[in-house]
């Protein structure tokens, strides 16, 4: 082992180890005390490679601390921050453990040197997070928690599966860097299936809304923040110019766009919209220039913050009225203004408006698509940004807190502004989209590549303005179309979700079928002749075997009694008649044999 | 509760709202049309792209088809009753 190095993701999950034991008054600074200290130790970490392990025949690097892994490092750990302080009041050990065990998976797993390490995290991530779901302790959440965690561990199987095949090609050097993109071979592939499963891309998608829809209203925050992020980490690292990422990045924007529409539940279209933007990261990763790979980093540290504060936004008023669903809400602007106001600016930070996050790295990934001359890429890439102000930027705010109120009595009795820690998480987040938006050198310092972009052009700020602002125009002249219906919508999840239900009737039907059809077939060739053979030898030992034994006894019986006939009176007089007769033999013998001479 | 009063003062003067933003849409097609002010020749990759307003009718052009078409493709099959996966 190399000199000591405390890994980040050690410090948050021994925090959580030791949480059940701090006393309830001082829980509270517990709670931000710890990822504070994993905060501060990432900002304390140089750049080089640390925490190397002899296992077997390889070595494990716990600690490669670059450019790249820096930057995810960092907002993955603000996130965890920020996540904290929104559930803070919230009294439920075992949540805020599995929250700190999920980031430490994330971090792991950014800091990882070498793949087996990589797997070792990548599977903590998908262990730890799924109680996220499970804490909400609705009979659904055990469902959709299941059904999470069987996605992932099939995709975690991918990606053994690529490792051991990678590291038999290489002989045993599983170092973790970029592979090679222009001649992929299987392992690639099953590696690169095991990372935008991660990623969400479709059609191994469906695990994501399906989730994140269905989690607690703290789990959420954490959750639209790490997997799929830690997994443009892992593509930006492994896969950078892989071309077939451009188009499946380029569908992945679109169809969560697509969905956005059709969806009732808030959180659901907010975890649409995580695909619709993760695509643009995608695609960046497949152009694979500096200026598209610095893109996809931006928008990742942007979009956890965005993103974030969305799903805070929705989280606050799923836990202050239970509901998440447009048709059961509305009008809520008088109860909750300051929610509004925090999850209105998310959505402009999302939709890319000028001075928001979104504007200065989204744009840096169409503009790195214009430049590599994939023009259809460009003008899809900007239809999706259509779409996603169109759903996050208008339709959330307005169908939650305006449009028509469908509050049931005790939903809007209920309602309220959040708790204070709720609010000033959202605040932060808040502050720091709009930082990010307004003072560009604090994300560009942090990207891979030195940055030469510059986002405040005359046309691009026009160029923006007019996408969105005749969108909205589009929205309120369509706003009858866009009502919210009750319904849910069936994604590739219904595969496996009635897949499951097929294979079960598999084994009701057909598969009993077979069964009882064995079962009759032995009865009547096998136990029928068996029982039929028994009864004849049961006879035959009954009537014949028993006949001769019983006749043999028989015999010996009669004879017996026969000769009893012959045997009467006492001993004593047999016994006297004997000797009487003897003696007279020997009497008549010593008579006769006496010599007359 | 300041902020709940000036949603309200907004709400409550919804038309000159409505009409300050057609305002600032017809200035916005305008501005762009400019050449001193939006420097198309350097930015623009495609010859549309220096049409003037081309970016305002691709936002509002595209917005209507993502609802239309999206919502056309829902009710093709894909939107279902809520209690379609109870058993």
């Amino acid at each position: 082992m190399s000199d000591w190095w405390v890994h980040p993701a050690s410090i948050l999950i021994l925090g959580g180890l030791l949480l059940r034991w701090v006393p309830a008054r001082f829980k509270r600074a517990y709670l931000l005390l710890v990822p504070l200290l994993v905060f501060g130790r990432i900002l304390g970490l140089t750049h080089g490679t640390f925490g190397q392990v002899q296992f077997l025949e390889w070595t494990l690097v716990f600690g490669r601390v670059d450019a790249l892994s820096t930057v995810f490092g960092y907002i993955m750990s603000l996130m965890c921050l920020l996540g904290t302080l929104y559930g803070l009041h919230v009294r439920d050990d075992g949540q805020h453990l599995a929250a700190w065990t999920y980031v430490g998976g994330s971090l792991g797993a950014i800091y990882a040197g070498d793949l087996l390490t990589l797997f070792l995290f990548w599977e903590l991530m998908a262990l730890s997070s799924v109680f996220l779901i499970w804490c909400r302790r609705r009979p659904e959440s055990l469902g959709a928690g299941f059904r999470y965690l069987l996605v992932h561990t099939a995709g975690g199987v991918a990606l053994l599966a690529g490792i051991v095949l990678h590291g038999q090609a290489t002989g045993g050097d599983l170092t973790f860097g970029a592979f090679d993109v222009k001649a992929p071979t299987l392992a690639t592939y099953l590696i690169m299936t095991g990372f935008i499963l991660n990623a969400a891309v479709p059609p191994l998608h469906a695990w994501l809304p399906d989730a994140y829809g269905e989690a607690t209203f703290n789990g959420s925050v954490f959750l639209c923040a790490f997997t799929t992020k830690t997994a443009v980490y892992a593509l930006c690292r492994g896969f950078a110019g892989m071309e077939i990422l451009v188009p499946l990045g380029v569908i992945m924007a679109l169809y969560g766009v697509v969905y956005a529409v059709l969806e009732n539940d808030c959180r659901r279209l907010l975890a649409y919209h995580i695909i619709s933007q993760v695509g643009y990261m995608v695609a960046g990763v497949g152009l694979g220039t500096e200026l598209a790979i610095n893109g996809a980093c931006a928008h990742a540290f942007a979009h956890i913050l965005y993103k974030g504060l969305l799903f805070m936004g929705c989280g606050a008023v799923l836990h202050m009225t239970g509901q998440s669903k447009f048709t059961e809400l509305g009008g809520l602007y008088q109860k909750m203004p300051w929610t509004f106001l925090f999850t209105l600016l998310g959505g402009l930070s999302i939709s890319a408006f000028p001075l928001f996050s979104g504007f200065v790295s989204k744009s840096m990934i169409v503009a790195a698509g214009f430049e590599e001359h994939k023009l259809w890429a460009g003008f899809l890439l900007m239809l999706a940004s259509v779409g996603t102000f169109l759903h996050t930027g208008l339709k959330v705010p307005y169908f939650i807190w305006f449009g028509k109120n469908h509050c049931r009595p005790e939903t809007w009795a209920r309602a309220a502004e959040p708790p204070w820690n709720m609010n000033a998480a959202m605040a932060v987040a808040s502050i720091l989209c709009v930082f990010i938006g307004c003072y560009t050198p604090y994300l560009y310092q942090m990207l891979p590549y030195p940055v030469d972009y510059h986002p405040y052009t005359a046309y691009h700020v026009s160029e923006t303005l007019q996408v969105l602002l005749f969108t909205a125009v589009g929205f309120f002249l369509l706003i009858r179309k866009l009502e919210p219906e009750p319904t849910i919508s069936l994604d590739m999840d219904w595969f496996y979700r009635m897949g499951g239900r097929a294979f079960r009737w598999l084994a009701r039907q057909p598969v009993q079928l077979l069964d009882t059809c064995v079962g009759e077939l032995y009865r009547v060739a096998g136990m029928v002749p068996l029982m039929r053979s028994a009864r004849l030898a049961g006879r035959f030992d009954q009537s014949v075997i028993d006949g001769l034994v019983d006749g043999l006894a028989h015999s010996i019986r009669g004879l017996g009694q026969r000769l009893r006939a012959v045997q009467r009176g006492h001993v004593q007089q047999s016994l006297a008649v004997a000797l009487g007769v003897a003696a007279l033999f020997i009497l008549l013998f010593l008579l006769f044999s006496s010599d007359p001479r | 509760m300041r902020l709940l009063r000036w949603i309200e003062f907004l709400r409550n003067r919804l038309r000159t709202v409505v009409w300050v933003c057609l305002v600032v849409l017809g200035l916005l097609v305008v501005v762009d049309a400019l050449p001193g002010l939006v420097d198309k020749e350097h930015h623009a990759h495609t010859a549309p792209e220096r049409w003037p307003a081309f970016w305002a009718v691709f936002g509002f052009v595209g917005c209507v088809a993502l609802i239309v078409l999206s919502k056309w493709f829902g009710h093709a099959g894909i939107m279902q009753r809520e209690d379609y996966y109870d058993e």
